[in-house]
């Protein structure tokens, strides 16, 4: 608790705002993940974790321990720029794997209907 | 109620909040039904994860949770490329 | 070598991201981070990437601008879905889109400005058509779909990759 009673109050106030924002944006992305009925509808929600979640989280870490050390804390900045770069490469390398193994399914097994294709 | 009070009170809202998404990603990664959805889920998981440990580097007040924040930003990138090779391929290293 | 300029970019970034990463502008810093800047700078150059100019630096600009606005917005747009919307009244689906734009580097851009939007992802892409597939978690107008992709961000990229 040492952190929280340091900062000015201002400070407090957004930070902790940012803080919720960010991991409830980060929950309603699981719980998109966990609801949605396709593997391609289920592609989009956890993007919000790493977008604007992640990006409200680093930006409350960043006030944070700007205030904390009375100088500019920027690394977190290098987090939101791996992301940027990481997370477009993972997501369109999961959905071309899926949209392969489905074609590789419906030519096996012509019954099974691949989702949306 | 001030505003540390305010501020410690949503550092355990958001761990908490982080704890039920991963909790929703773990049951996904669980369910399936296919390869491709478990390793979405476990993306979203080295995602949430990171998030954890910046919320705990905050509520410490240490900058040392950011070294594994960036740790784990970058390994997740890299098995979840790995794995996405593997369902398309069958092989990891042609 | 055509064009140095990019090279020396690829340098400053890295020796921005050294400084960064140690939380310092100090002068042993700057004395590390120099040499293994150029280094790195020289392993990637003799890799010989293909070479791709970039013009008019202030339509990126612009463009980074309108995609984090639309990030922003499509983030409340997909938690009102996941929250609200009951699976049968979603309209999820692909969508083909003809693309003119013909640059690889613009066209990986495209693909990580759409895949960073939440709502859509990027299916696969047809180089010999030109036609792009887009899977779209809120299909209910298409047309507003590829309006939003043409004017909104090729027509962006194609000024700054011709």
């Amino acid at each position: 608790m040492s952190a929280a009673e340091q900062l000015p109050a201002l400070a407090a106030l957004v930070v902790a705002a940012l803080l919720v924002f960010g991991a409830a944006l980060a929950l309603i992305g699981a719980i998109g993940l966990l609801r949605l009925k396709t593997f391609y509808e289920r592609v989009h929600p956890p993007t919000m974790a790493t977008t604007l979640g992640t990006g409200s989280v680093l930006i409350a870490s960043m006030i944070l321990f700007s205030a904390l050390e009375s100088r500019p804390v920027l690394h977190e900045i290098l987090i939101g720029i791996f992301m940027t770069l990481t997370t477009p490469v993972t997501f369109m390398l999961l959905v071309r794997a899926a949209l392969h193994r489905d074609r590789l399914d419906q030519a096996d097994d012509p019954p099974r209907e691949a989702p949306m294709l | 109620m001030n505003a540390a009070d305010v501020l410690s009170a949503a550092m355990t809202i958001s761990q908490l909040m982080l704890a039920a998404a991963m909790m929703c990603a773990l049951l996904r990664l669980v369910l399936g039904p296919r390869a491709q959805d478990r390793v979405l889920a476990l993306d979203t998981l080295y995602v949430l994860a990171m998030l954890v440990m910046l919320t705990f580097g905050m509520r410490e007040g240490s900058t040392h949770y950011f070294e594994t924040a960036l740790v784990i930003a970058l390994l997740g990138f890299v098995a979840t490329a790995a794995l996405a090779k593997f369902l398309m391929r069958g092989t990891v290293i042609e | 070598m055509k064009s140095w300029s990019s090279y020396v970019l690829l340098a400053l970034a890295l020796v921005a991201l050294w400084l960064t990463l140690n939380q310092t502008l100090a002068a042993a810093q700057w004395l590390l981070a120099i040499p293994i800047a150029i280094a790195a700078t020289w392993g990637y150059a003799s890799l010989r990437p293909a070479h791709t100019p970039v013009r008019r630096v202030w339509v990126g600009l612009a463009l980074a601008f309108a995609v984090l606005g639309d990030i922003v917005r499509s983030n409340f747009a997909v938690a009102r879905i996941v929250i609200f919307a009951r699976s049968r009244d979603r309209t999820a689906g692909f969508l083909d889109i003809p693309l003119e734009l013909r640059n690889s580097l613009g066209l990986a851009l495209l693909a990580c400005i759409v895949t960073s939007t939440p709502g859509t992802s990027w299916a696969r892409y047809d180089a010999t058509a030109g036609v792009l597939t887009l899977h779209i978690l809120d299909l209910i107008d298409e047309d507003a779909w590829i309006d939003l992709i043409k004017t909104r961000y090729e027509r962006r990229l194609l000024e700054m990759f011709p």
